[in-house]
């Protein structure tokens, strides 16, 4: 009797201990998003399911709120913090008002990256960018440029007029306008990211530059809008739609000619190495100005003096390889 | 009664003109009629949808879901394109309607039989809706290139100079003018939300009323939303996202009393078209995103005083001086 409940009792113990030390092996690392639904995370979804698999000992943990707001954001975070995930990676909708919750995951002890969106400085531990800003603004002006020889009218068509990226990217790109004579930028409209708004932009703008040759776009929905709002007005070939897209949004518009050509980074990527930088931050690589973390297969990133790091250039895509990437992302 | 709401209407369509006046000093090519018929066409959904909120507006109640039906009836029809690119567009429309018609019948049984305020049901279906589609489009968008091209043309298809989107918004006011003033049931929505207790004891079922204004609607968004996702050649879970703020808007402009029971087609129709305007102008006048917001708010409030104003009712007289003794 008493050898056997000295048996059992050793039993039960290794089975806790076995089943404590499972899991404390599994990485937990958050993918958190702008908003559930939209393609283009669902894609670095697929990119940190990739990692996962590679790294054998990571659960992925891919959440977001419903709609883009901070507030929603918020909220999982302060859930995330209650699971005690190992890290948080997040793309942000807004800098600051995501920075306060992601200081008390830090506190206690969590991995913060953010990737895409960026935190507040104060915010997260790096951020990595899918490119690099300068190089963003460069490929929009320069897809729209290459096919205008003659130079001419360009419009830019953003997304909010506060969003982070598409304001430092126009920026960006407007410093080298300098290098593309000829080519003049009239106007920057604001669509919302909203499909009809976008129309209404890009149609406005149509009407008050007669002379328009390309509208540059650098978010998914407007580069869809403005594309839909061209073919309606019959001005294929008249004015090139371009800026950045997902190939299976926009092989419709490049295989009517409204869209030339358009850039994007590869989402798969770019969720892959935010997941690699993730687990190697929370196995203890410390992100410091000038330190070499690595992503995997797409080689390190170095920080800079922001703790900021570059994926890779984006990557252009037109009726030559169209076919074969959008039934990828 | 009637020249009164007549001469609200003549008031609107008064500022719509000086609205489209002074936007043309500083943009002359926007009063070209092509332009016009352009807003016309792109207001048409605006319209469609106001004419449905303002028959449940009618009725006491107000629709919050409108926009989630519009979205998820989109979302189904596209996904049956990518799994039937052949089917008959008017089956599609049909469905289309029919779809609208059973979402707008659960709103309005949950009215109707569970007695739940109006703006809390819908509030809670318009959630449940947008849900809906995320489960049935697993997050993804349906884009252009998955549909098929008569499916993406039909609202385009210009017919007697006018795209066919445009026809069936007019089919809509032209119809939902005729049963609102010539048919029992048009008349039963105006008893039911100017005096509720008066229509019981004419025999008039409140709740059933109420049912089939909500019903209406629902059909009316459903029918939006497959020309909304063929239009803008793309179907997601946001689609129209806050769409149902401006069809309410729509109807305040238009001197539809929220109180229920006064209002009509033509208001509708009008402050669509008001903000469609305001909306169309905005992207050439050359002005700062910022102030765009505040200048569409701005109109709206406006709008709104000048019709509480006309709506005012005059003093009555309920007790009379007392009379000379015989």
């Amino acid at each position: 009797m008493s050898a056997m409940k000295k048996i059992l009792t050793t039993v039960a113990v290794a089975a806790t201990l076995i089943g404590g030390t499972a899991q404390a092996e599994t990485t937990r690392i958050a993918l958190v998003v702008k908003a559930l639904g939209i393609g283009f995370f669902e894609a670095a979804n697929k990119g940190a399911e990739e990692a996962a698999k590679e790294l054998g000992d990571v659960e992925i943990i891919y959440t977001g709120p419903t709609d883009t707001t901070a507030e929603g954001q918020i909220e999982v975070i302060n859930s995330l913090i209650a699971q005690g995930v190992n890290a948080i990676a997040i793309s942000a909708n807004d800098p600051d008002a995501v920075a306060p919750a992601l200081q008390k995951a830090m506190d206690r002890g969590i991995t913060v990256i953010s990737w895409d969106s960026g935190v507040a400085k104060e915010g997260r531990q790096m951020h990595l960018n899918p490119s690099s800003s300068a190089l963003i603004g460069n490929t929009i002006i320069k897809l729209a440029a290459d096919h205008m020889p003659d130079g001419g009218d360009v419009a830019v068509l953003s997304a909010t007029a506060t969003s982070t990226n598409q304001n430092i990217w126009i920026d960006e790109m407007k410093k080298v306008m300098g290098n593309y004579p000829g080519v003049n930028l009239v106007a920057t409209v604001y669509g919302d990211d909203l499909a009809d708004k976008s129309y209404r932009e890009a149609q406005g703008l149509m009407a008050t530059y007669p002379d328009l040759k390309a509208i540059i776009a650098p978010t998914t929905v407007g580069i869809l809008a403005a594309s839909q709002a061209v073919t309606d007005a019959g001005k294929i070939g008249q004015i090139n739609v371009t800026g950045l897209g997902l190939p299976s949004e926009m092989a419709g518009a490049v295989e009517s000619g409204a869209t030339i050509s358009f850039a994007i980074w590869n989402p798969i990527d770019l969720g892959y190495a935010a997941t690699m930088l993730s687990y190697n931050i929370a196995k203890g690589a410390t992100a410091e100005p000038g330190a070499k973390i690595g992503m995997g297969r797409m080689g390190d990133a170095t920080l800079d003096d922001n703790n900021e790091a570059a994926m890779s250039d984006p990557f252009t895509y037109d009726k030559s390889n169209i076919e074969q990437f959008k039934s990828i992302f | 009664m009637n020249r009164y709401l007549q001469s609200r209407e003549v008031i609107l369509s008064a500022a719509i003109l000086m609205l489209i006046l002074l936007i043309s000093l500083r943009f002359p090519a926007f009063i070209a009629p092509a332009n016009l018929a352009n807003v016309f066409n792109d207001t048409s959904p605006l319209m469609i949808l106001a004419i449905g909120q303002m028959i449940v507006i009618l009725t006491k109640c107000i629709d919050l879901s409108v926009a989630a039906t519009l979205a998820l009836t989109g979302m189904v029809v596209s996904l049956l394109n990518i799994a039937a690119p052949d089917l008959p567009l008017v089956v599609t429309i049909m469905i289309a309607l029919s779809l609208g018609a059973v979402l707008g019948m659960v709103n309005g049984l949950l009215v109707w039989k569970l007695n739940i305020p109006p703006i809390v049901v819908t509030l809670g279906t318009m959630t449940i809706y947008r849900g809906v589609i995320f489960l049935i489009s697993n997050g993804k968008w349906v884009n252009a290139h998955e549909m098929s091209p008569a499916f993406k043309a039909l609202p385009r298809h210009v017919f007697l100079g006018f795209p066919l989107l445009s026809w069936f918004a007019l089919a809509v006011i032209v119809i939902a003018a005729v049963v609102m003033t010539r048919t029992t049931l048009g008349r039963a929505f105006y008893a039911v939300g100017g005096n509720p207790h008066a229509s019981v004891y004419t025999g008039l079922n409140v709740g059933r009323t109420q049912f089939w204004a909500f019903t209406i609607s629902g059909a009316l968004a459903g029918l939006t939303g497959y020309l909304w996702v063929s239009r803008y050649a793309v179907a997601y879970v946001d689609i129209a996202g806050g769409f149902e703020l401006d069809v309410v808007a729509a109807c305040v402009i238009g001197g539809i009393s929220i109180a229920g029971g006064i209002g009509s087609v033509g208001g509708a129709v009008l402050g669509a078209l008001f903000l469609g305007v305001i909306k169309n102008a905005l992207p050439v006048i050359n002005i700062s995103p910022f102030w765009q917001l505040a200048i569409s708010g701005t109109a709206i409030i406006i709008a709104v005083v000048l019709n509480s104003r006309a709506n005012r009712p005059p003093g009555r007289i309920i007790l009379k001086q007392s009379e000379p003794a015989a």
